[in-house]
Formats: structure tokens, C-alpha cells, sequence
């Protein structure tokens, strides 16, 4: 299980990416692993608003359904309609073609909050899933 | 357990297993041929029927007829015996899907459920001419208030989930009445997912309790939750994990003391019946299930019958029409004004419950007694049997059921799905799996009364071997099952690309290229 | 005991493998004072030939529907039934089962369910249907539920003239819920077009008829739907369809309904006092993750072969809880089987002609009761299968002389539903009714009203 450098992470198991004064948000390689085949993702359409801590999506495997929460406020500038095709690529590349939505920041200071690969590394311990 | 033998997985398209060689399951439509028919009408009045149908305005007619098979009878009953070949039933084998109490259903009962009597009335004939099913229905549900411990029973809802939905609708005309405007129902997290889901449908706020570190409620936890904003609790009992809520009665005090009310999911009532009686627990409101309590046949997936029976104080509140002996007779009330209103067509599912009449009648009141203790007898045996394979939840005895973990077995990389698909293999039904969602990788085993000590030995014995392949080949449980009729399916793609009825060919193939 | 697996020799001999020393050991998490102290004052145990007389002798209290003549109707009808379906659900392999948790051992019950949503879409002409609810009202009510979170309006119309019961437990379903009910009136019988013109501004979430209605007339779903996409194309048109009416009657689908729902009772299913019945649920792909209820996909194993899965579980109770989209559980998937053999058998063939038979009936009935001196039929639009006649007297008193006179059941008098409609009389003529038996009920009641 891959926990990416250079990431911020989320204790519910999305991660975020910084890119110019925007930000990419996806689920983790161990979300995606602990769903197993995800068949949907329903996502905000661009211009809705994130609050921190909010679901504003969900995403679906076969027997299992999970809320996607916003790891910071903003605004949606972007989604990712590929996965809402073809949702079996969150699975096959969760950090890269699997994103989800791509969102303006409302307070850059919220990003700084969020958990380091570290941090997410040592909660994965804590759940007992270290990975290799 | 020596004297049990190991049981040998089925073999591969053995004719013993009545499975005939793996391939596409076949659809109706696949034997439609242009022209056939497999039923004949009366031929009289033919000529009018061209008249009859002018009769109807243009505008409303059907252009093209509906795309149905066409079949001769003949072929209708090969098909459908022919995919009855691939269904496991009771009548099989062991059936131990925890909670569903999938107990073996008395012939008997089929047979008098479909005496034309029963089964050909009409709702809407006269009351002098329905005093046979009217009695029936006022004496069952008296017999069945007596046997929970309750004041009053309705017989209305159609299952166990409409029954907790009427549940609810109680406790919203309840607080109605009294000037009340309560919005929360605790509901401990091991509840069936029909608890939280039927609280919302009502309009009210589910707020879900811990369970403590026994599996069972908190009371503490409990009365933390309790404010007056609390409307009342749902608590299913014996719960989830097949124990006794000992504290329900302390529960019930103090949900009382806002006056809040009692919901009790009688799904597991088969424990229960003549040891405890949930009118004696402080219960306000209980369902039973008849499909697994009182034996009427799950028809695979239904239908059932899910009474619920209340304390006098409710009573006012049960939905309408209410069966009334008068001196004249049967007959049925439909002016009450308090009423929740009506939840059904007519009355329930009356033809399921003329089967649990016929099963309680065939019991009484000590062979339903005696039901409850076998049930729980055997769930306990076979607890024992299992727990060296599957350790189970709870070091205590248990009710009619008990949790099992196949946690152990991710280490081997094997889910307790595969090992659920396993069982498949040994002739046995899985049980329920990953439920209740408080116990990892759960394995939900109800035996039910029914069950000899041979079959159980039998059950037991395949898990342990089960539990062998993990540690020693693992692959051969990943990939089970081996020997049903057909292979593991792949749910993903079915999801993924939705079809969900039958296509001919060609629109399947434009759709395709779309 | 003849249904337990243990004799009380054996239950000792398990109880002392496990080291309990009594079942009372086993009871120990069970509070004393919660105990059970003496059985419940029940009949004594009876034996199965003393149940049959038992059972016999009350269904003989019941009027013998073999000898009686029945003109009922009002949700219930009396139509053929082939021998073949009960031979077939007889099968232990059908009623003996469950839900269809594990596919690899379920394959006979998903396919048929598979089999019940295709035909269930190949008549009401939409594109997804599930695997049945409990009956016509809960999925008449589940289908307002639907509108209400597709929509987000607040509202949702009824007809006046949709079935009563049906009514009221869509009202049941909904207290508690954010949905107001308002009523959209009848006119002669029939949906009133203005009224409805004027609902539509508000833009409800949904609005529901019945075809044909509760009065046996046919709804002008032409113009309702020609209505409905001109003033409020959000709204979701509902129509609750008989299932045998729509082998004659367009699809619901021609006309833009969102949903179609109804019950299958028509479809081989005996009336049983008022049930089991089975509830259709049809919509569009569009609706897929909203639908309540169970939902049967075609997939393929391994090697390609085709077998059937339940699917999009997620929507359902077990798995999304409180987020669910509705909480049934149990539905009525032996019923929905009866309506899917059914089906099978009469083929698009015969199910024509038997609906065709049912409206030639009708026609021929109302013709023949309407000379009776005194009767009249109440309303003049176009009707299918069922009517309603006015009578020179009241209609509850009619129906018991006609019983009594010789086991004629004329009909189902509307002051049941509606006090003050004391001299209607709703009359229903499936095509097991024959020619000389429609002069019988003329007879009757000419003799009754006399």
C-alpha cells in the first residue's frame, strides 16, 4: 500500500494536493484498498461550495458506501468526470488519474493543518494496517 | 469429536448435487418461440372483443404489444424447475443465517393456508360472510399478545421493517397526543440497519448508542444520551450477538422517566417465547416476525407478516380497520380516531398469518416453550463446536445465535467472505456475514430448533476444515466455490454496467455501441 | 415434538458435551425477575389432523368462493389463476429460501426476479423496475418518497380518485416526513384538468392517478401529461397501473411518467383476504440509486457464463442505514414469482385477450344492469374492467339481499369509502365472468331493488 510524499492527508482517508494557489483532493491508495472495487463516485458539480469536515460526494463499492469529506472550505473549480465514468480507476491509481475534485482554497492556513505522510503513516500503524 | 467424520466438499457437477453442468443461467425470454402460448382462455364472446377494445379511447391504447414470452406451458414449468435446481433451500440443507431464522416450515401449514376458504376470499364480501377469517384474525391476535405479554395486538404491517415502521408512526402519534414535540430515538449500533433506516422514514433523528465491552447496551451511555427531547429507544432483544439485554428493564425506567417509549425488535423473539415476555421488560412496542418466529415460509425474499404488539395505553393508536367481536358477530372498525391511520391494502397479509395460526395451534403454549429452548440449546452446541475453528465474540452462553470472527484468517489473505462462499462447497448455507458491524469479519450463525446434533457436528466439522485450508491452502477457500452450480460472479462489473432486464439481442447491441 | 431436532435424552447429552448442567445454565444472562413464571393461557397443542378440522371448519365460516358469484372488486379482482403457478411455488426450492444473500446458491430465485423486473418494464415501458414491494400502497408511497428526494419540493398531489386505502397509506408512510399531501379533485369521475392546471403552478414534487382509477374509468393521461411537461416538467408523473390493464393500455412510460407502481394481484395471485399481494416499483435508469428495495443484475462469472447478483446494495438498510432509501427488508418475492409465471404462460397473446375479454365483459354487464328500472351508471367516461352503477336504494343493503339470495356478490358499495355515497355500487366483471352468470347478477338485482 503506497502512502505518497508530499501529500496532505486526512484521518478519513482523502488526501490533497497543492498546485498553484489550487488544490486536488482524492482518497488514498488504503481507502480505495479497504472499499475493493469501487462501482460509483458521485461528485458536486464545479462551483459548489466545501466546507472543512462536510461530505460533499460519496463513493461506492460493491458492499460498502463511504461519504467523501472536504479536508478544507473552498470552492469546486473542477471535477473529475473520468472517475464518475469508469469508477475503477480510482482503484487502479487513487494518487493520480483517480482524483476526484479540484477545489480553490478559501483559507490557505487550513492546508498546513492537515496530516503529513508521516502523520498518515503513523495512523495507518495505529489502525494496525502498516503498510510495507 | 471423533465419531464425526470429516464431511467431503461436493464434488464438481455430481449428480448427487443436482446441479447440472455450469453454464449461463437460463432466462424465460430464452425460450420464447413466435406463436406459442402457454394458456388458453374461454373462447365465447371472442367476436366482441375487437368491439371492446374500439370502446377505449385511441389515444390510450397500447400501439405494440407488451414484449412477454411466448411459451407453452410445458416449457414454463421446465424452466422454472430447471433454475430451481440452482437454489439452496431449508428443505435442503442447513439454512443458518443468523438473524433470518431460517427454521423448517411445517407442510401442514401450506395446505390449509390455500383451503379456498382462505385463500380465494375477497376482502370486500360481506362481513356476515367473512365470520371464519374474521375469528381467526381476532383470536390470533389475542394469542399472540398473550404470548409476548402485551395488551393489544395489529396484524396489519407486512414485515418486520414495516412493522418498526409502525413502531415509529406509534411514537409519533403518541407524542402527538400528548403535546409533545420529541425528534430523538436512541439506537444502540448493533440494531439491524432497519432500525436507524425506519427512525428517519418517521421524521425522526436517529442517535446511535455504543454498545458496552460485553456486546450489550450501556446503560450508562444510555442515560447520558436521555434528555426530554428523547422520544424513545429501539433495542432488539436477545440482541444482534445473541444476548439478553439484561438491563432493558432499567433501560425502560429511564426512557419512561422523559416519557419517551420502548420499540423492541422482536426479530429475535424465537429465543424468547414462553422463557420471557417483552411485556414484562417495560417494552411499550414490540414486532414479531412470523416468517421466523412462527415458521410461515420466506418465499426467498418474502412475503412476510410483521404484527406488533402494544401496551392498552397504545392501543388507541393501531392502525385501522381493527377486527371487533360484537354480539352480532365479527366485524371491522374503521372509525378510530386516533388512529396512525391505514399501513396496509386491507388488513396484512392474512394468508401468512393463517400458516402462523395453524403453527402456534400445532404447538401451544409449552411447545412453543419448548421451540425457544431447542432453539437455544442448539445454538449453544453448536457455539461450543465452532469456537475452536471461528473464536466467537462473546465468551458467555448465548441466546438462539452467537458471532463468530474469521479475523484470523486475513493474515492468511482470506476474507470471511471467501470463507462464507466455502461453506457453499460443503452443501451448507453461509451464514450472515459482516453483520453485526461491531464485530470484525463477523460470521452470524442461528441454527434454529429444527437442526439435529448430526447435522450441526457436520456444520462444525466443515468449519474446522475450512479453517485448516486457510493455514494450509489458502487458495482453495479464496477462490470458493468449487462445486456450486455456478462460479463466484462478479458483482463489480454488474454494478458498474447496470442491466437489469432482459434485452433482445439487438437492442443490446445498439445500446452497446452506443 | 415433530419439528425439533433433539429428543430430551439428547438435549442432556448436548448440554453435558458443552458442560452446562441445565438449560437453566444456559438462561443465566436472563434477569429472574424477568422470567416468564407461568405459559400463556394458549389452546392446547393439536395434532395435524385435529389443526385440518380446526382450520377447515373455520374457513367453512367464510362464504365458499368456489360456489359463490363475484362481481368485487376495488383492488381485488377475481381472474384466472393456472393451475401451474401453485405446482411451481410449491417447489421447496422457491418458497423454502431467502433473500438471495449468496448468489452462487440463489441462482433460481435472482433469475426470476430478473425475469419479474423485465416484465414488469416490458409492460409499464420504463427502464428499471426492482424485485417487488409489499404491495400497490407502500410502493405507490415509496414512490412519492422518490419524487420527494429527486425534486426537493415539499408537496405532492393525489388524485381523488386513486384508491382510498391507497390513500391513506400514502399519508401513513409520509407523517413524519417533509411531504405535504393536497388533493387534486375529481370531475365526473375523472381527474379534473382544471384544477390540475392550477396544481401545477405550484410545482409538486409529484402527482399520482390511478389507471384505470379507483372507479374503473380510464384517466385522460394524455392530456394530464400533456399538462404536466408544459407547466412543471420537474414534477414527477406517477401512475399507479394495473399491471393486466396495460396489455391494451399504452405503456405509463409514453406519456412521461417518472414512476409507475402497482400491485400484481391481477397477475395469479389469489385475494387472500387482502394478502400477500405484491407491490411493482418501475422507474427510470436515472432513479437507479434512489429506488427502494431489492435489485437483481445480470453478471458473468470467471469464464463469461451469465448468472445473476443482486445489486447497488448500497442504497438498501443493511448497508447505508439511516441513509437508506427506504427501510424494507423482507418484500414479497414468492408473490412477485406467482405474477412472473403468470406472465410466462399467457404470453403477449394471452394476456391481451384476457384483458380484451375483461373490458367486452364489462361493457356487456354495465349494458345489461343498466336496464334494471332505477340504474344508471354514474359517470360516462370510458371505463375498462369495473363501474359504478347508481341504485334506487342503498347499495350495503343491496349487496347483503344479493348475498344472501343466492350467494351473488354484486359489488363493492362506495359508502365504505365514502359515507355519503350511499346508493353507488362499484361493479367488477373479469373474464372468468360468463355471459349467462352476468344475467344472474342482473336477475339478482332486479329482484333485489324491486
Amino acid at each position: 500500500m503506497e502512502i505518497r510524499e508530499g501529500l496532505r492527508y486526512t484521518k478519513d482517508h482523502e488526501w490533497l494536493r497543492q498546485e498553484g494557489d489550487e488544490v486536488v483532493i482524492g482518497i488514498t491508495d488504503y481507502a480505495q484498498e479497504q472499499l475493493s472495487d469501487i462501482v460509483f463516485v458521485e461528485l458536486p458539480e464545479p462551483g459548489a461550495t466545501l466546507q472543512a469536515g462536510d461530505a460533499f460526494g460519496s463513493v461506492e463499492a460493491v458492499k460498502a458506501v463511504a461519504d467523501l469529506y472536504a479536508p478544507i472550505s473552498g470552492e469546486v473549480t473542477a471535477v473529475n468526470d473520468a472517475v464518475a465514468d469508469d469508477p475503477a480507476i480510482v482503484n487502479r491509481s487513487p494518487y493520480e488519474d483517480g482524483w476526484m475534485v479540484r477545489a480553490q482554497a478559501a483559507d490557505a492556513g487550513e492546508v498546513e493543518s492537515l496530516l503529513s505522510a508521516a502523520d498518515y503513516r503513523a495512523l495507518l500503524e495505529e489502525l494496525g494496517e502498516a503498510s510495507e | 469429536m471423533a465419531e464425526t467424520k470429516t464431511p467431503e466438499p461436493q464434488q464438481s457437477q455430481s449428480t448427487e448435487a443436482g446441479c447440472p453442468p455450469r453454464r449461463s443461467v437460463e432466462v424465460i425470454y430464452e425460450r420464447s418461440l413466435p406463436g406459442h402460448r402457454g394458456y388458453r382462455l374461454p373462447r365465447g364472446a371472442a367476436a366482441r372483443w375487437e368491439a371492446a377494445i374500439d370502446a377505449l379511447p385511441e389515444t390510450l391504447r397500447r400501439k405494440r404489444p407488451p414484449e412477454l414470452p411466448e411459451v407453452t406451458e410445458p416449457e414454463v414449468v421446465r424452466h422454472f424447475i430447471g433454475i430451481s435446481l440452482l437454489n439452496h433451500h431449508v428443505d435442503r440443507s442447513l439454512y443458518p443465517l443468523g438473524s433470518c431464522t431460517m427454521k423448517y416450515n411445517p407442510k401442514i401449514n401450506e395446505e390449509l393456508a390455500r383451503l379456498p376458504g382462505f385463500a380465494l376470499l375477497h376482502p370486500q364480501a360481506p362481513e356476515t360472510s367473512l365470520q371464519g377469517i374474521l375469528a381467526l384474525l381476532w383470536r390470533f391476535e389475542r394469542e399472540l399478545a398473550c404470548v409476548v405479554g402485551m395488551a393489544a395486538v395489529s396484524l396489519h404491517p407486512a414485515a418486520g421493517a414495516q412493522g418498526e415502521m409502525l413502531g415509529m408512526k406509534l411514537f409519533r402519534a403518541y407524542h402527538r397526543h400528548r403535546g409533545h414535540a420529541k425528534r430523538k430515538v436512541l439506537v444502540p449500533d448493533s440494531a439491524h440497519g432497519t432500525n436507524p433506516a425506519s427512525v428517519v422514514l418517521s421524521g425522526f433523528e436517529p442517535v446511535q448508542i455504543a454498545s458496552g465491552a460485553d456486546g450489550r447496551m450501556d446503560l450508562g451511555a444510555i442515560r447520558a444520551a436521555i434528555d426530554d427531547d428523547t422520544a424513545g429507544i429501539m433495542v432488539t432483544n436477545p440482541n444482534t450477538l445473541g444476548l439478553f439485554e439484561k438491563e432493558i428493564a432499567a433501560v425502560a425506567e429511564a426512557i419512561h422517566a422523559v416519557d419517551g417509549l420502548v420499540y423492541m425488535d422482536g426479530a429475535n423473539l424465537n429465543a424468547l417465547v414462553g422463557l420471557a415476555q417483552p411485556g414484562a421488560m417495560g417494552v411499550d412496542i414490540v414486532h414479531l416476525n412470523l416468517h421466523k418466529t412462527f415458521s410461515t415460509p420466506h418465499g426467498g425474499g418474502g412475503p412476510g407478516s410483521g404484527p406488533v404488539a402494544v401496551t392498552a395505553e397504545l392501543e388507541p393508536f393501531l392502525p385501522v380497520p381493527i377486527v371487533e367481536r360484537t354480539e352480532a358477530g365479527y366485524r371491522l372498525e374503521h372509525g378510530r380516531p386516533l388512529s396512525v391511520g391505514p399501513l396496509h391494502p386491507w388488513c396484512g397479509n392474512a394468508g401468512v398469518v393463517v400458516r402462523a395460526f395453524a403453527y402456534l395451534h400445532s404447538l401451544g403454549a409449552e411447545g412453543l416453550a419448548a421451540v425457544s429452548r431447542a432453539a437455544i440449546v442448539n445454538a449453544n452446541y453448536l457455539m461450543k463446536q465452532v469456537a475452536d475453528s471461528f473464536p466467537v465474540a462473546k465468551r458467555e452462553w448465548c441466546m438462539h445465535e452467537f458471532i463468530s470472527s474469521a479475523s484470523w484468517t486475513k493474515k492468511h489473505k482470506v476474507r470471511v467472505m471467501d470463507v462464507a462462499k466455502r461453506l457453499l462447497d460443503f452443501g451448507f448455507h453461509a451464514p450472515t456475514v459482516s453483520f453485526p458491524l461491531i464485530v470484525p469479519d463477523a460470521l452470524m450463525i442461528e441454527p434454529t430448533e429444527t437442526e439435529t446434533r448430526p447435522t450441526l457436528d457436520r456444520f462444525a466439522a466443515a468449519l474446522r476444515e475450512i479453517a485448516r485450508e486457510v493455514r494450509e491452502s489458502p487458495e482453495r477457500v479464496q477462490q470458493a466455490p468449487h462445486s456450486t452450480c455456478v462460479g463466484r460472479l462478479n458483482e463489480a462489473a454488474a454494478a458498474r454496467r447496470l442491466r437489469v432486464r432482459w434485452q433482445a439481442a439487438k437492442e443490446r447491441d445498439d445500446a452497446g455501441g452506443a | 415434538m415433530s419439528n425439533i431436532g433433539h429428543t430430551p435424552q439428547e438435549e442432556r447429552a448436548m448440554l453435558a458435551a458443552i458442560g452446562a448442567d441445565s438449560f437453566e445454565t444456559l438462561l443465566d444472562q436472563v434477569p429472574s425477575a424477568l422470567r416468564q413464571q407461568k405459559p400463556c393461557d394458549l389452546p392446547p397443542a393439536q395434532s395435524e389432523f385435529e389443526l385440518r378440522r380446526t382450520l377447515s371448519g373455520l374457513a367453512a365460516e367464510n362464504y365458499d368462493p368456489l360456489r359463490s358469484l363475484s362481481f368485487l372488486g376495488a383492488g381485488f379482482y377475481d381472474h384466472i389463476i393456472p393451475a401451474a403457478i401453485d405446482q411451481i411455488v410449491l417447489r421447496s426450492e422457491f418458497y423454502t429460501a431467502y433473500t438471495p444473500y449468496q448468489a452462487e446458491v440463489a441462482q433460481g430465485t435472482l433469475t426470476t426476479i430478473f425475469e419479474f423486473q423485465s416484465l414488469i418494464c416490458a409492460l409499464s415501458g420504463m427502464e428499471i423496475a426492482n424485485a417487488s414491494m409489499y404491495d400497490g400502497a407502500s410502493a405507490a408511497a415509496e414512490a412519492m418518497l422518490l419524487a420527494g428526494s429527486a425534486t426537493r419540493s415539499e408537496r405532492v398531489l393525489l388524485a381523488e380518485s386513486i384508491h382510498p386505502r391507497t390513500r391513506g397509506v400514502i399519508e401513513t408512510y409520509l407523517d413524519g416526513s417533509a411531504l405535504e399531501v393536497l388533493t387534486l379533485p375529481e370531475r365526473k369521475g375523472q381527474v379534473d384538468l382544471a384544477a390540475l392546471e392550477q396544481a401545477l403552478t405550484e410545482k409538486p414534487a409529484a402527482v399520482l392517478l390511478q389507471q384505470p382509477n379507483f372507479f374503473g374509468l380510464l384517466e385522460p393521461l394524455d392530456r394530464v401529461a400533456e399538462l404536466q411537461q408544459r407547466l412543471s416538467a420537474e414534477t414527477h408523473l406517477v401512475v399507479s397501473a394495473d399491471p393486466l390493464s396495460l396489455a391494451l393500455l399504452a405503456p405509463p412510460a409514453d406519456f412521461g411518467a417518472q414512476t409507475v407502481i402497482g400491485d400484481v394481484q391481477p397477475l395469479g395471485i389469489p385475494p387472500q383476504f387482502g394478502g400477500p399481494s405484491a407491490g411493482y416499483f418501475a422507474t427510470r435508469a436515472s432513479h437507479a440509486r434512489r429506488l427502494p428495495g431489492r435489485l437483481v443484475a445480470e453478471a458473468t462469472d470467471a469464464e463469461g457464463r451469465r448468472g445473476f447478483v443482486l445489486t447497488l446494495q448500497t442504497r438498501e438498510q443493511h448497508i447505508r442505514r439511516e441513509k437508506a432509501t427506504s427501510n424494507i427488508c423482507t418484500n414479497s418475492a414468492l408473490m412477485a414469482l406467482r405474477a412472473t409465471i403468470f406472465l410466462s404462460l399467457l404470453g403477449p397473446t394471452g394476456l391481451q385477450e384476457m384483458a380484451a375479454l375483461c373490458a367486452a365483459r364489462g361493457q356487456q354487464a354495465a349494458e345489461r344492469l343498466c336496464g334494471i328500472r332505477g340504474v344508471a351508471r354514474r359517470h360516462a367516461g370510458p371505463f375498462w374492467r369495473e363501474f359504478v352503477l347508481t341504485l334506487p336504494r342503498e347499495a350495503e343493503d343491496a349487496v347483503e339481499r344479493a348475498y344472501e339470495a343466492g350467494g351473488v356478490l354484486a359489488g363493492v358499495p362506495l359508502s365504505r369509502f365514502w359515507p355519503e355515497r350511499r346508493r353507488e355500487l362499484l361493479v367488477a366483471v373479469t373474464e372468468k365472468r360468463t355471459p349467462e352468470e352476468i344475467e344472474t347478477l342482473a336477475e339478482t338485482l332486479e329482484k333485489v331493488l324491486a
